[in-house]
């Protein structure tokens, strides 16, 4: 019958899902992908119209061809949720991650963190005699092979935002009515 | 169901003083404008001015149940017997709680459900305050979606919509938390106006129509299959008698067989010859070789359970599956299909009957002569010793309820608890109208029969509401009698006491060396005694003599009964297809050939 969607390739998936700004509207989500078994790689989450209170979800997950039609249709039955969108099946999409990296370390060291940084335009947030902070944006192998080469650096304290991501060219996924620039609130 | 438009504003939304309304009468005045007539609940502290309002007014009946549980499946049983939504009335705290079980299995079962629960002060909430839950929290994977008034403004509104969930696309539970403040302070009562919520379910309940393209390719398999089956199931029930109607005309017109799930019986007449029975693992033989057998599935209104699939990769394995659900998230989910029809089953089944037009049926003499030798192995039979001292064996209880039942022609509406009777009672009575049977199918939930024969005797007040019910099953709600008593219902309850939890048993047999860890019952009261002590009238059959004397007292008595039938302990129920096995492998049981049957590790976990 339909073999292709019987095969069972792991496949990895990015999911947007436009939800109602309500109270427990993440926990519904959450709820759904831990009550269900589903797999969570990463998760972000904040308000993108205030006019309409709309939060925009992106989910990193992955699954069979099966298990990913399913997360999508189950997100769909819940009632706040007002649009869902898989990147992954729709075509491109850019999709960025925010990393804070700490490094204590001295000597050697010290510069070769400094010009690793550079050469993944990481910025410098705060310096200290014995420490650096670096901001650095990019696709999550980015800041992954980052991470992989202060490793040795003196590697200290990772904090990671999960991916934001959105399609490429003019389609727009659910029409927004109130752009963050003109946020008042 | 599927009728979403806004409700008219009734006669005394028009007459009343809205600024004079605290929150309780608002709720009432919505719950009347909405066309609600009776409410299953249970009061407390924080629910104290709903039930304030309720003495004031005589809109809305009130019926008091014993526990929290019961008022969910009672008002389950409600909505399931008459196509409307059943609406609960719980305290915080432990009233909530005690509702969980209910929600679920009316999730499960997605029958429309609004639960409203008291809640502490909003000022209140989080500090642990008493019979305080975090009832949204707890509810949250047991409804369809759950709300926590937080302003009075937002009271009307989120009650309109709460009714509009629960009844749009697939039917299911909706829960309303209340805190006491919102209830006992002024709250406006809003004219009825759709909320973006229900304006978006009225856009999806639009486009509930299968792709014409899917009902072309359904009908073009249809007119090609050799060995065509309807697998019938209880969407076809929830779409409304309407559907259950359709579903005829198609059959008739197709000449093709139809088989259904446990919830879907009744939507196609159990005594008509191109109806094979129930499938799955205590289905008929003839239904579950046709599934395994078919080279065209036709699945309607069904999720696949697993105990209807049984071993899922070798699930009708040569056949081409086309499947209609209103839920997307069904389809596909465990076995893969090859036409999807999204939308209304009801709509769905116009529409397959619109382009089967007048095609002429075709000629399936060999699919039906290959049916014939399967429904020649008589999987249900059983051998009833006839003297008079003979024990009863319990299929033969049924079948003599089935048979007096019909004798007496009245309506009859028949809950079950959940084991062996239930599965006895699918076999056994026969149903040919819809909304007539009412069961825990998903959850298969133990002390559901009870509380659902309250449910749909309070709804059909003159028509003659059955329990079908196993000794263990029936002491779980058992404090319903109480209910019954006050209400004066007319319900029989007809217990087959084996004096074992039987499907337990049954499975430890089967599975675990029949050591029967905890199954057998100690101390069961004695059912006539309780019944006199709450008011209603107790009778036994200790033997076959006895059966179709009390059957007859207790269809002919005007009161409520307990009819303790005392039969066979260690009958069990078959065709039993064990978990992990595929349909062609049923056990048929001590009196017939088994089947070899795959007995596998995988099969034990499914149990």
């Amino acid at each position: 019958m339909s073999d292709s969607i019987t095969a069972d390739i792991i496949q990895n998936s990015v999911i947007s899902v436009l939800i109602e700004d309500e109270s427990g509207a993440l926990a519904r989500v959450v709820g759904l992908f831990s009550g269900r078994g589903y797999n969570i790689s990463s998760l972000t989450v904040a308000q993108v119209d205030a006019r309409q209170g709309l939060s925009r979800i992106t989910v990193l997950t992955s699954g069979t061809p099966m298990v990913i039609q399913q997360i999508k249709a189950q997100l769909k039955r819940l009632v706040p949720v007002h649009a869902v969108s898989d990147l992954t099946q729709e075509g491109a999409f850019v999709g960025r991650e925010l990393a804070l990296v700490k490094i204590v370390s001295s000597g050697e060291d010290r510069t070769e963190a400094l010009r690793i940084a550079e050469s993944f335009r990481a910025r410098r947030v705060d310096s200290t005699a014995t420490s650096f902070v670096f901001e650095l944006t990019g696709s999550p192998e980015k800041i992954d092979a980052f991470i992989e080469l202060m490793r040795n650096l003196g590697l200290a304290d990772v904090s990671r935002t999960g991916i934001a991501a959105i399609a490429r060219g003019p389609e727009v996924f659910a029409p927004l009515v109130f752009h963050p620039s003109e946020e008042t609130v | 169901m599927t009728d979403l438009a806004a409700p008219k504003a009734d006669e005394h939304t028009k007459t009343l003083n809205p600024a004079t309304l605290n929150g309780a009468e608002v709720l009432l005045r919505v719950l009347s404008e909405l066309g609600v007539e009776v409410v299953f609940g249970y009061p407390g502290g924080a629910v104290l001015p709903i039930y304030d309002a309720l003495f004031k007014q005589d809109h809305i009946r009130h019926i008091l149940v014993r526990h929290e549980q019961a008022a969910v499946h009672a008002a389950e049983a409600y909505a399931r017997s008459t196509g409307k939504t059943g609406v609960v009335l719980v305290t915080s705290g432990p009233g909530a709680t005690n509702a969980v079980t209910g929600l679920v299995d009316a999730l499960m079962d997605s029958i429309p459900l609004v639960c409203l629960s008291g809640q502490v002060p909003t000022k209140l909430i989080g500090n642990d305050a008493f019979q305080e839950a975090d009832t949204t929290g707890i509810t949250r994977p047991a409804t369809k979606h759950n709300y926590l008034v937080r302003t009075p403004e937002t009271l009307a509104p989120i009650v309109r919509e709460a009714f509009a969930v629960a009844q749009g696309g697939r039917p299911g539970p909706v829960l309303i938390d209340l805190p006491k403040d919102i209830t006992v302070g002024k709250a406006p009562l809003t004219p009825p106006a759709p909320t973006p919520a229900m304006k978006r379910l009225q856009k999806i309940a639009a486009q509930n129509r299968p792709a014409q393209d899917a009902i072309a390719r359904t009908i073009e398999a249809m007119k090609t299959a050799k060995k065509p089956l309807f697998y019938t199931g209880g969407g076809i029930i929830n779409s409304g008698p309407h559907a259950a109607e359709l579903l005829r005309a198609l059959a008739r017109k197709t000449g093709f067989p139809v088989t259904s799930t446990l919830m879907g019986l009744g939507a196609f007449p159990s005594p008509d010859p191109q109806f094979l029975g129930m499938l799955g693992m205590h289905g008929a033989v003839e239904a579950n070789m046709a599934t395994h057998g078919c080279d065209l599935l036709i699945a309607l209104g069904v999720r696949f359970d697993d105990r209807v699939t049984g071993r899922v990769d070798a699930f009708s394995p040569n056949s081409f599956k086309v499947h209609a659900d209103i839920d997307p998230s069904q389809i596909d989910k465990i076995i893969p299909v090859d036409v999807r029809l999204e939308g209304d089953v009801g709509e769905t089944l116009e529409a397959l009957l619109a382009a089967w037009g007048e095609t002429e049926a075709p000629d399936l003499t060999q699919w039906w002569n290959q049916i014939a030798s399967w429904r020649s192995v008589d999987g249900f039979g059983f051998t009833q010793d006839m003297t008079p001292e003979a024990v009863i064996r319990p299929q033969y209880a049924i079948q003599r309820l089935y048979e007096l039942v019909q004798e007496s022609g009245r309506d009859t509406f028949v809950s079950t608890e959940v084991g062996q009777h239930q599965m006895w009672a699918a076999q056994h009575f026969q149903f040919d109208k819809p909304n007539r049977w009412l069961t825990s199918g998903g959850l298969g939930t133990m002390g559901y029969g009870l509380p659902a024969a309250v449910g749909a005797q309070v709804a059909h007040p003159d028509a003659l509401v059955i329990d079908i019910a196993g000794e263990a099953s029936t002491l779980m709600n058992i404090q319903e009698l109480g209910t019954i008593a006050q209400y004066r219902l007319p319900v029989k309850i007809f217990i087959l006491n084996n004096r074992y939890m039987g499907m337990v048993r049954q499975w430890q047999e089967l599975l675990h060396g029949s050591r029967y860890s905890q199954s057998y019952s100690e101390a069961l009261p004695d059912f006539v005694k309780l019944a006199e002590s709450f008011h209603g009238t107790g009778m036994r059959a200790r033997n076959v003599g006895e059966l179709d004397k009390v059957i007859r007292d207790m269809l002919a008595h005007d009161g409520p009964v307990i009819a303790d039938i005392c039969v066979a302990e260690g009958e069990n129920c078959y065709p039993m297809i064990p978990s992990g096995a595929a349909h062609n492998q049923m056990l048929l049981g001590p009196d017939q050939d088994s089947a070899a049957a795959g007995l596998t590790e995988e099969g034990m976990m499914l149990v």
